[in-house]
C-alpha cells in the first residue's frame, strides 16, 4: 500500500521561508533568542523525580522529628541509630551517607532544572504584558521558584543548625538540647515556620504538577490529586510545625 | 470625536445605551522599534457591537483624522479561524472566555477603560501595533502534526472502530483553533496546550497511530526550539482558551513524551 504524509500547512519551502523570516525578523530587533538544549517536559520530569524522592525523605523526617515527645533520651537514641544502621556489617554512618547524598543529588537536580526553565521562560517573554490578570493561578504556583530559593536557603541553614551545630547557639550539646537551644529563640522559630509553609505551598502545587509532569492525570482524576495534594501537605508541614511550637510553648524542654 | 463618527455607528433607539470608552492601546510601528500604550476614546458604541467592531470604529475615525489605523489580526470573525487574538485589559480574549471577534461590548460599560495589548511572547514577534506572527505555531505542526493516510478509493467508513470516548476526547482537542491565546496567558509563555491539543488530537484515533511517537517528540522539540517557555501547570492557559481545551491534555503529552522517549523516539534534529 502507497502511503503519502500529508501536511497540513505547507510544504518544505515556507518553512525555510519561514525560518528566515523567523531569524531576522524578531521582537523589538533581537536576534531569535538561544535556544534551550535539552527537552523541556524531560526537565520537568527530572523535577518531579528529584521532588518525589525528598518529599518521600520529608516523610521519613517528619515522622522522626516527632520522638522528641517521647524525651531526651529517646530522642538521642534515635539520632545515634540513624548513625549506625546496618552497623557492624558496614561502617558507622554508611546508610546515613547513601541517603544524604541521594538527597543531595536530587536537590542539585531539582535546582538545575528550575534555573534552567525559568530563564527559558525568562527568554520566553522579554517584554512584560503593560496589564495581566491571573485567572487560575494559586499563591502556590506563583511562588514555585522564589519560595524554592528560600526553601534552598532554608535547608542550608537547617543543616547548620542541627546537623552540624556551627550555628547554634548550643552547638556541641547533644542532639535534643541542641534543638530546644534553637527552638528557643523566637526568630529562629518565625524562620522556621515561614519557610516550612513556603513548602507545603511548594509541595502543594508541586504533588499536582509531578502528578501532570509524568503524565498520570485526568480530568477525572483531577480533583482527587489536588484534594491529596492540599490534605498531605499540610499533615505533613503540621507534623513539622508542631516541634518548634512545642518548644516555643514550654512543651518540650 | 467627530460628529459624523457620531452617525455613523447605532441607530436613535441605541442611542441612550451607547457607551463612551477609553482605550489603552498598544502601538508599535514595526518590530524595530519599541511600542508604548496610546489613549484613545470611542463613543457611542453599542452593546451589540463585537469588540473588533469597535476597533473599527477607532480606526475608521483614525483614518477620518488622517492618522495611522491600529493594525490587528481577524479573518472569520466567527470564532473558527483563530485569527483574532488581543489581550484585553490583561486577560487573553478578554473577560469572556471566548475569541475576541465573538467577545462583545455588553460585557463592557460606559465609562470602562480598556487596556488592548498583543499577545506577548517572543516566538510571536510583533508585526505592527496588536498584530503578531504566529508561524511557530505552524512549524510545530509541520513537525509533527500529520497522519499518514492511503492514497486513492477513500477507505469503508466502519473498517477502523473508533470507541466513542476517544472520538469524543480527541475532537474536545481538536477543536483547537490555534489562537495562541494559551500562549499568550501563560506566565512562562509555553505552547504547552497547544501542543497538547494536537498530540492528544491525533494520538486518540487509529489513524494517529503510526507516527504517534515521533509525532510528540518532534513537535516537542520544535516547540522549545522557537523558543517557547516550559510548562508549570497553572492553569491560565486552559482558563484562557476559547475552546476550553482540558489540562488533561498536558498530561496525556507528557505521557506520551516520556513513553516514547523510553522506546527510543529521538527528535529530527
Ligand atoms: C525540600 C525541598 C523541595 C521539595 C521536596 C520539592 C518538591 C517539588 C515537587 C514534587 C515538584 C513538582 C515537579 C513538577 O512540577 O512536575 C517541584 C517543582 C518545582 N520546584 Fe521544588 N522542591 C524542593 C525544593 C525546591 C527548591 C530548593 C527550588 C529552587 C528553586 C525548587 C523549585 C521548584 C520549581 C520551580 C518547580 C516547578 C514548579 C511547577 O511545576 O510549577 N524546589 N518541587
Ligand atoms: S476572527 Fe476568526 S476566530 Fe476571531
Amino acid at each position: 500500500m502507497s502511503c503519502v504524509t500529508t501536511c497540513l500547512v505547507g510544504g518544505k519551502a515556507p518553512v525555510v521561508l519561514a525560518w528566515g523570516l523567523v531569524v531576522t525578523v524578531t521582537h523589538a530587533g533581537r536576534r531569535t533568542p538561544k535556544v534551550a538544549k535539552t527537552n523541556s517536559v524531560v526537565k520537568k520530569a527530572v523535577m518531579a523525580i528529584s521532588g518525589i524522592v525528598m518529599v518521600l525523605y520529608l516523610i521519613a523526617h517528619m515522622i522522626g522529628n516527632l520522638k522528641v515527645f517521647t524525651g531526651a533520651e529517646s530522642f538521642n537514641h534515635y539520632s545515634e541509630w540513624i548513625r549506625t544502621i546496618g552497623t557492624p556489617a558496614v561502617p558507622e554512618q554508611t546508610t546515613l551517607w547513601i541517603i544524604r547524598i541521594a538527597l543531595l543529588v536530587a536537590v542539585v537536580a531539582h535546582f538545575w532544572a528550575a534555573v534552567s526553565l525559568w530563564r527559558q521562560a525568562k527568554r520566553a517573554r522579554p517584554e512584560r504584558y503593560v496589564t495581566k490578570k491571573a485567572v487560575a493561578q494559586s499563591y502556590a504556583s506563583r511562588t514555585m521558584r522564589w519560595g524554592g530559593v528560600i526553601v534552598l536557603l532554608f535547608i542550608v541553614y537547617h543543616i547548620l543548625d542541627l546537623t552540624t551545630g556551627t550555628v547554634n547557639p548550643d552547638g556541641d550539646a547533644s542532639p535534643y538540647d541542641r534543638l530546644v537551644a534553637s527552638f528557643s529563640n523566637p526568630f529562629v522559630t518565625a524562620f522556621y515556620v515561614i519557610s516550612l509553609v513556603l513548602l507545603g505551598m511548594h509541595l502543594r502545587h508541586g504533588i499536582w504538577s509531578a502528578t501532570q509532569t509524568l503524565g498520570q492525570s485526568n480530568r477525572r482524576r483531577e480533583r482527587t490529586v489536588n484534594a491529596f495534594a492540599i490534605v498531605f501537605s499540610t499533615v505533613l508541614i503540621a507534623g513539622f510545625l508542631i516541634v518548634p511550637f512545642s518548644v516555643l510553648f514550654g512543651l518540650v524542654d | 470625536m467627530t460628529a459624523s463618527m457620531q452617525s455613523s455607528v447605532g441607530n436613535p433607539a441605541d442611542e441612550k445605551r451607547g457607551m463612551n470608552l477609553t482605550l489603552r492601546i498598544w502601538r508599535q510601528k514595526d518590530p524595530s522599534v519599541k511600542g508604548k500604550m496610546v489613549t484613545y476614546k470611542v463613543s457611542d458604541i453599542s452593546p451589540d457591537m463585537s469588540f473588533l467592531e469597535m476597533l473599527d470604529v477607532l480606526n475608521e475615525q483614525l483614518i477620518m483624522q488622517g492618522d495611522d489605523p491600529v493594525a490587528f489580526d481577524h479573518d472569520c470573525r466567527e470564532g473558527i479561524c483563530g485569527m483574532c487574538g488581543l489581550m484585553i485589559n490583561g486577560q487573553a480574549h478578554g473577560p469572556q472566555q471566548t475569541t475576541t471577534c465573538q467577545l462583545h461590548m455588553r460585557s463592557f460599560k460606559d465609562g470602562d477603560k480598556i487596556d488592548i495589548e498583543p499577545w506577548r511572547a517572543s516566538p510571536f514577534p510583533v508585526i505592527k501595533d496588536l498584530a503578531v506572527d504566529r508561524r511557530a505555531f505552524d512549524r510545530i505542526i509541520q513537525a509533527g502534526g500529520y497522519i499518514s493516510v492511503p492514497t486513492g478509493t477513500a477507505p469503508e467508513a466502519h473498517a477502523t472502530p473508533v470507541p466513542k470516548a476517544d472520538s469524543d476526547a480527541a475532537f474536545d482537542a481538536a477543536t483547537c483553533i490555534g489562537c495562541g491565546a494559551c500562549v499568550a496567558a501563560c506566565p512562562n509563555a509555553s505552547s504547552m496546550l497547544f501542543t497538547a491539543a494536537k498530540v492528544t488530537h491525533l494520538g486518540l484515533l487509529p489513524q494517529g497511530q503510526p507516527e504517534r511517537d515521533d509525532r510528540v517528540v518532534n513537535m516537542v522539540a520544535q516547540q522549545d526550539r522557537e523558543g517557547f517557555g516550559g510548562c508549570t501547570n497553572i492553569g491560565e492557559c486552559s482558563a484562557a482558551c476559547p475552546k476550553g481545551i482540558s489540562m488533561e491534555t498536558i498530561s496525556r503529552l507528557n505521557h506520551d513524551l516520556l513513553g516514547a522517549l523510553r522506546a527510543g523516539a529521538r527528535p529530527k534534529s
